[in-house]
């Protein structure tokens, strides 16, 4: 399976010997957490088994949920009372459920920021990182499809808004709308196929994660340096890696127990914090809420949609060209996917030989920009649309386009790297030896 | 190069979080030591009771507390009424009952009425549902480091009206530093002495409006003390397996790390 010349399953009696020749799950199993892995890998490598542990926390507490939820508009806000105080612990699996879905995105992000900074976006890597966009964009539409089944005021007027933006499309945007919505309005019809589909997605997103760790075990792991393992033969490759199991798989627990550790406090002691106070009061359809905020997740998109508004000269020239059938509400909408957009066009647009920031002395800097960016974007989005925030949310959306479309192009022409080292060996031992 | 963004970042929504704390709010909301704050906070039986009563004989001719059975007045961790107080604080309120085409007393397993009054919201989750309000900005930080909350948010309209009053579009508006805005159509509920507590506790508007705000912290959140235990129980546990499993990655790197020192002793 993997490319990286390695030891493989070998039955020995009798009975593994008949199974092997009709079903060679053994040694897919053993082939998959014996993988060569790189030894230089670091504390950025964790996030993988974070998220694979946040995606059967979602699936094992939202099935016991669904026992207890009532998808009907009349009943669903009731019905999530109902496992507050009735349901033996259907308090905590909630909160687990809530505060697993930020817990999810955190490690999505530092997961999808690590593979910004040491390139594993590059070739051979392209399919991994485009399935793993595939994964958080499947992760975006469970979250938000979740969020509208408490069916609390944010849930509502959210799910009017995002629908909403479907409608922005030109000529066909409200037929979309309204098939989306399963009616004119936010209304049963919606709830009822959004539980439907927040129940089905995370199993395609399960499925996509064995596509992803496929893609990557393919592939191999990539590593801070940015260099290969050594291929040439086993003993070579051997200086450069260490199996999965036991090195990676219990480092990668003690990290797991640590985020953890901080994750059950959270839960414990503050479950509400991250969410939005608004939801715990029941849908109206006659009172819209002052602010309407989506989950904190979203944030840095939504502030992208937003900053794109008609007095923007680019959205005026772009309304003008195109006989006014983009107008500044279908342009919004365009930059926010267009911002997932160049993500996952990230392989083509890095010009850089090197792979990893650590050799790249002016690409370190763009990047922390970016990081910053992505921050003040955060930040942006969960505040009012008047001056400064106008202005600060478009500057924060122009550089988001700008890292991918101007800057990754061109750093990789005029940027001269440093010399990472011959082997991950070498950069090992300089870590670790006697120096 | 990642802990040095680790720090900046970190920095930086510090420093934005502390500007945007200095600035402050438009509505004044007081800060209040309630019993259940912080990771070992409890609910307080007596308090819990009180502010019954204060909800009985004053919020309930208007609002409402649908959520809440009734038969949880008696559970552990809240007011913990006994069963027979429990049954015949149920029987004050009466429902319908559709076999018998007439309304019958409430029994425990049912739950509280809605509201009285349709314009009156229903108080089952306000003290979560008001949290926000706390800014400064909607951040939630007053609510991070002071723990100010719903609670705190109930607690300061119930004493925040001026006595002024406004007429608008035939509806009277009562002027409140509390709320988003500063008129609420809400008339002042409290005075002071409005109840007699049986403990013998003070019954100013302050301490009214105190123990009713708990009790409707514990309406929004009954399960809280259990949920504080498990978290305590989780991180003790997950501390352990951190320790555990911290001991056995060091023991298990040890010769890796150990024959990287060896085959680099010859050189620099």
């Amino acid at each position: 399976m993997s490319g990286i010349p390695h030891d493989h399953y070998e039955p020995k009696t009798g009975f593994e010997k008949w199974l092997h020749s009709r079903l060679p799950i053994v040694g897919l199993v053993y082939d998959t957490i014996m993988i060569p892995t790189p030894k230089n890998l670091n504390w950025m490598w964790i996030w993988g088994i974070v998220l694979a542990f946040c995606l059967v926390l979602q699936i094992v507490t939202g099935i016991v949920l669904a026992m207890h939820y009532t998808p009907h508009v009349d009943l669903a806000f009731a019905s999530v009372e109902h496992i507050m105080r009735d349901v033996n612990g259907g308090y905590m699996l909630r909160y687990l459920h809530a505060n697993g879905a930020s817990l999810f995105f955190i490690a999505v992000y530092i997961h999808i920021f690590r593979g910004l900074y040491y390139g594993s976006y590059k070739a051979p890597r392209e399919v991994t990182w485009i399935i793993g966009m595939l994964i958080y964009l499947a992760m975006m539409a469970t979250a938000f499809m979740g969020y509208v089944l408490p069916w609390g005021q944010m849930s509502f007027w959210g799910a009017t808004v995002i629908t909403g933006l479907f409608g922005a499309i030109p000529f066909i945007g409200e037929s979309i709308q309204a098939w989306l919505l399963g009616g004119p309005a936010v209304d049963n019809a919606t709830l009822n196929r959004f539980f439907s589909l927040h129940y089905l997605l995370p199993f395609v997103l399960a499925a996509l994660v064995a596509i992803h760790i496929w893609a990557f075990h393919t592939t191999g792991n990539g590593n801070p340096t940015g260099v290969e393992v050594r291929r040439g033969s086993k003993e070579e490759a051997e200086k450069d890696t260490l199996p999965f199991w036991p090195y990676f798989v219990i480092k990668d627990l003690f990290a797991l127990a640590i985020v953890l550790l901080i994750f059950f406090a959270v839960v414990g002691f503050m479950p509400n914090y991250l969410g939005h106070p608004d939801n715990y009061i029941e849908a109206n359809p006659l009172s819209t809420p002052a602010h309407i905020v989506p989950e904190w997740y979203f944030l840095p998109f939504y502030a992208i949609l937003r900053a794109f508004t008609a007095d923007v000269w680019v959205v005026q020239l772009v309304n003008w060209l195109t006989f006014g059938i983009v107008d500044a509400k279908f342009f919004g909408v365009i930059a926010m996917f267009g911002a997932i957009a160049v993500m996952f066009l990230a392989p083509w647009l890095d010009t850089s030989s090197v792979r990893s920031g650590r050799f790249r002395p002016m690409f370190k800097w763009w990047y922390l920009l970016l990081v910053i960016d992505f921050i003040v974007l955060m930040w942006v989005g969960a505040r009012p649309t008047d001056f400064p925030y106008d202005w600060i949310s478009l500057i924060a959306s122009a550089y988001w386009f700008g890292y991918f479309l101007v800057i990754l192009p061109l750093l990789g022409v005029i940027e001269k790297p440093t010399t990472p080292p011959a082997t991950i060996e070498d950069d090992f031992n300089a870590h670790y030896g006697n120096h | 190069m990642l802990k040095k963004l680790a720090i900046t970042a970190i920095t930086t929504l510090t420093l934005s979080a502390s500007s945007l704390y200095a600035a402050g709010g438009e509505q004044h909301i007081e800060d209040v030591a309630f019993s259940f704050e912080g990771p070992f906070g409890t609910y307080d039986q007596n308090q819990m009771q009180r502010g019954l009563q204060v909800y009985t004989e004053v919020c309930s001719a208007c609002h409402g507390l649908k959520f809440v059975p009734i038969r949880t007045l008696g559970d552990e961790g809240g007011p913990s009424l006994p069963a027979d107080q429990v049954r015949a604080y149920a029987k004050q309120f009466d429902i319908y009952d559709p076999e018998k085409d007439e309304d019958v007393p409430r029994k425990p397993t049912d739950h509280f009425p809605t509201s009285a009054d349709p314009n009156a919201p229903d108080l089952s989750l306000m003290a979560k549902a008001r949290i926000g309000y706390h800014g400064p900005y909607g951040t939630g930080l007053n609510q991070l480091f002071n723990g100010i909350g719903g609670p705190e948010y109930i607690v300061s309209i119930l004493n925040g009206y001026t006595g002024e009053e406004k007429e608008e579009a035939g509806k009277t508006y009562y002027e409140n530093h509390a709320f988003p805005g500063g008129w609420i159509s809400m008339p002042p509920p409290l005075f002071g002495e409005d109840v007699e507590f049986a403990d013998g506790s003070s019954n100013e508007l302050e301490k009214e409006a105190i123990d009713v705000a708990a009790f409707l912290m514990w309406t929004a959140e009954p399960k809280m003390m259990d949920r504080k235990k498990s978290g305590f129980i989780a991180v003790i546990l997950l501390t352990m397996l951190s320790v555990l499993l911290y001991a056995t990655n060091k023991r298990i790197w040890a010769p890796v790390k150990q024959r990287a020192k060896d085959e680099t002793s010859g050189e620099s």
